[in-house]
């Protein structure tokens, strides 16, 4: 049979086997333990490994050790895990290391409410260590999305050497949905661009134009190679010289962009002024909200945004024409809105949905806004 | 441990000098490290040389070796990482007393774990790097710039800790010893986790203030009781050894095929909520995954979220389930079209959402019908003897019987796919009971619709 009922933590573990997931290091938190526990019980037969480190700290370090010796790594956690994680996604960014970080979020700050639902994390993970260097992440709105967005993951992780994340939440991560798996498109599965021998000598960290990925070679093959948490040039040596590091930071700046990592969905109507924009199980709230209006003849369209970094600012500024208001509903004092409200050029009204209850936004509510 | 055919007399770069300042230390203990690697023959490709923040940080750089530089006091996790995830590979952590008192616990947790990495702890007694701050191994009184009228703390015994934790090995030794070679190779050799503690003078800070010559650091260890030499050296079976075994059993397990899965017709009109409300140990989130189940293998849509305290064994436990024809988009039930209550615990976690139209399925015992008088319409009450039928077949089946009822009352599919659902997704024993108990809640419904 094609149906299945799981979750979006069971679908995340499914997508990331079907990736080629072969090392997972994690520390229990609710609501992303159950990602641990498939993963201990199901990756030793898929051929990897799976560990309980002893902190998020070591599970991270974990990580991006095996990551550098080619394996495909994953790891989960929530928001207090995130806080722990900082240092070290620096680190993956700096020393530009292939991983998918599962961030099911949870209520925040803090300890906050363990077992409830919120968008706690939209800005920290973009901003969730010192730099401000650019990372790539993905916000599924249901149990299937959890699936194919984390093959999407391992695959920009691999295609840009980066640190990504996926931002699933309490909500999707717990409950149980229909999978109709024969509608379920499966991305294609990228891996990293190995350094090759007739390339020459390898060189860990070159690059000829800004925006290009170095290739790869893993510990324990054929070349020797080296890996940095500082400002280095492109044999990992500590560099010194402004203008080197200038381009060595541009490189990190550059390689990640909308041109090439753009996810979103759009239901856009002919004439219509009203834009809904939204992101991860709100989006579902959404969509109800904009079939209510549409049922009453009010005309609206929606922009929902699966790769929420690097910010899809031509999708988000093309759904934006000819619009008088717009609405960001979050399960949060408002984070992303700030993003759209940078993009709008007329006067269009600009109101957020906002509720940090640990329930869903209620469609009426935004149901409401579209009305107002 | 991996090695080379072509034996190397030197793994460092020709035109690079160590960079530390004159007499310090970690130039001894880096050069050492070198001897004992061209005695270990070692592969360089099959090595791996893991640094931590500090001047010993600095060292990596000038081996012809893989070299991972990472941060403060974190070295030991990406040595696992690389080691769980290329056992074949040998790998060294450098680190220094300041990325052991940042990362002890990593430290502790690969002694405990015997991961077969090699942990040499280039120990200056101080923060060299930063301008010489106490660290968690100067000595008590030691001047530092932290502690200028003398450390008041205890330092920590290194070699203690791996013991602590059952560690397979771990030696000391000082830059001044003839066998600080001869105790890398052994460390190095050693086929579980293994630490060296390095003792070594900073010039440049903690030896200006304190006696860091051979005396000075010999008196020191005497003062402290510390050993020299190998101090631990224990036969244990090396993680990523068992890690192999495991794998390669769990790798042999052939996934039993799915059985194809019977389909079934449903008759659901509009999309219809149910919460069902009872207390820990009563089988609510699993009977009621069975009920979700058997409205997905009958065509729906249908959502199942749980609500229960941390504490799981004590309190209420809910479940949500939602059917619908369509997709469901909001997952929230604000007015549940049915609860089933069977247990106090769990109508107080749900009582603030009965309304007019719930529909209540509920045990006799509770008496709901007095409780929610002027609330709900005595005639949505379905009040039965769900516990004391329940108990001819075994308490634990209570939630089935309701669950059934349910089923009968709404009509949203046939029990056929209710029965498939127990016969294929239950546990094996528990499927005869469930299919009884089943059977008593929709007579129970049958015999309410005839009288
Ligand atoms: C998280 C973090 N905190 C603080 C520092 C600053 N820092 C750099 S080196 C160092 C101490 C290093 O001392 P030690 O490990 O003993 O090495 P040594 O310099 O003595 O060789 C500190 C605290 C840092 N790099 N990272
Ligand atoms: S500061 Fe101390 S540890 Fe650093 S190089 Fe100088 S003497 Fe060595
Ligand atoms: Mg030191």
């Amino acid at each position: 049979m094609n149906i299945d009922f799981l979750d979006g933590n069971e679908m995340v573990a499914l997508g990331a086997f079907e990736a080629g997931c072969n090392f997972f290091a994690g520390y229990p938190i609710t609501p992303a333990s159950a990602i641990l526990q498939q993963m201990i019980d199901d990756l030793p037969k898929h051929g990897g490994t799976a560990i309980q480190a002893e902190d998020e700290i070591a599970s991270i370090g974990f990580c991006i050790g095996a990551s550098m010796t080619g394996k495909k790594v994953l790891t989960a956690t929530s928001g207090p895990g995130l806080s722990l994680y900082s240092e070290n996604i620096g680190m993956a960014i700096m020393g530009e290391t292939p991983m998918v970080i599962v961030d099911v979020q949870r209520h925040g700050p803090a300890t906050g409410s363990a077992t409830k639902d919120g968008a706690s994390d939209i800005q920290f993970a973009r901003w969730s260590t010192s730099g401000g260097y650019p990372i790539i992440a993905l916000v599924p709105t249901n149990v299937e999305e959890c699936y194919t967005m984390a093959i999407q993951a391992f695959n920009y992780a691999e295609q840009f050497r980066t640190p990504v994340f996926l931002l699933s939440s309490k909500e999707i991560a717990m409950t149980r949905e229909r999978v109709d798996w024969s509608k379920i498109k499966k991305p294609e599965i990228i891996n990293r661009t190995y350094h090759k021998p007739e390339d020459g000598k390898y060189i860990p960290y070159r690059f000829v134009n800004s925006e290009d990925i170095p290739p790869f070679a893993a510990y324990g093959g054929e070349e020797l190679t080296r890996y940095t948490t500082s400002t280095h040039d492109e044999n990992a040596n500590l560099l010194a010289d402004p203008v080197k590091i200038q381009r060595m930071m541009d490189h990190l700046n550059k390689k990640i962009d909308s041109d090439k990592i753009s996810l979103v969905v759009k239901d856009f109507e002919e004439g219509a002024e009203i834009l809904v924009v939204s992101y991860g199980v709100t989006s579902r709230t959404a969509r109800e909200a904009i079939k209510m209006a549409r049922a009453n003849n009010v005309k609206v369209s929606s922009l929902v945004i699966h790769s929420v970094w690097p910010v899809p600012e031509k999708e988000i500024k093309n759904a934006l024409k000819n619009v008088k208001k717009v609405i960001v509903p979050e399960m949060n004092a408002g984070q992303y809105i700030y993003e759209v409200q940078r993009l709008i050029t007329n006067n269009a009204q600009l109101i957020g949905v906002n509720t940090m209850d640990t329930r869903l936004i209620n469609p009426e509510k935004i149901y409401q806004a579209i009305l107002s | 441990m991996s090695t080379t055919v072509a034996p190397a007399s030197s793994f460092l770069f020709e035109d690079k000098k160590f960079p530390f300042c004159p007499g310090c230390g970690h130039t001894v203990s880096a050069n050492a490290l070198n001897k004992a690697l061209v005695t270990l023959k070692i592969d360089p490709k099959q090595t791996v040389i893991v640094t931590d923040i500090g001047c010993v940080g600095l060292t990596d750089h000038y081996f012809n070796i893989n070299a991972f530089h990472g941060l403060h006091g974190r070295s030991i996790t990406y040595a696992t990482g690389i080691k769980l995830a290329n056992p074949g590979l040998n790998v060294i952590v450098l680190m220094g007393d300041g990325g052991l008192g940042i990362g002890g616990g990593h430290f502790l947790n690969a002694a405990r774990r015997n991961i077969g990495i090699t942990v040499l702890v280039f120990n200056n007694f101080n923060y060299g790097m930063t301008g010489g701050q106490h660290s968690t191994t100067t000595p008590m009184h030691g001047i530092t710039s932290t502690t200028p009228e003398g450390n008041e703390e205890n330092p920590v015994d290194i070699c203690a800790l791996v013991g602590a934790v059952n560690g397979s090995f771990a030696a000391r030794t000082t830059v001044y010893d003839k066998d600080l070679t001869d105790i890398m190779v052994a460390a190095i050799q050693h086929k579980g986790f293994s630490a060296v503690d390095i003792l070594e003078p900073c010039t440049a800070y903690f030896a200006k203030k304190n006696t860091m010559d051979k005396e000075g650091i010999l008196g020191l260890m005497t003062s402290l009781g510390y050993e020299k030499g190998i101090v631990i050296n224990k036969n244990r079976e090396e993680l990523t050894e068992k890690i192999k075994k495991h794998t390669a059993q769990q790798m042999a397990i052939v996934a039993s095929k799915q059985k194809e899965q019977k389909q079934f017709k449903h008759n659901l009109i509009k999309k219809t909520s149910l919460v069902i409300a009872g207390s820990a140990g009563e089988r609510v989130i699993s009977s009621s995954f069975l009920l979700a189940y058997s409205g997905i293998i009958s065509g729906l849509f249908v959502t199942q979220k749980d609500d229960f305290p941390i504490t799981v064994m004590t309190g209420y436990s809910v479940s949500e389930i939602i059917f619908s024809d369509e997709e469901i988009l909001y997952t929230e039930i604000d007015k549940p079209d049915y609860i089933f209550i069977l247990s106090m615990n769990g109508y107080e976690r749900v009582k603030n959402r009965i309304n007019a139209n719930t529909i209540i399925i509920t045990d006799e015992s509770l008496n709901m019908v007095e409780l929610l008088k002027g609330k709900v319409d005595p005639k949505n009450i379905i009040n039965i003897p769900i516990v004391k039928e329940a108990r001819v077949i075994d308490k634990n089946y209570a939630v089935m019987i309701g669950l059934a009822a349910f089923l009968h009352h709404s009509n949203l599919f046939s029990q056929d796919a209710f029965v498939e659902a127990i016969n294929t997704k239950n546990k094996p024993a528990f499927i005869e009971k469930s299919l009884q108990a089943i059977e008593v809640g929709a007579q129970m419904i049958k015999s309410l619709v005839n009288s």
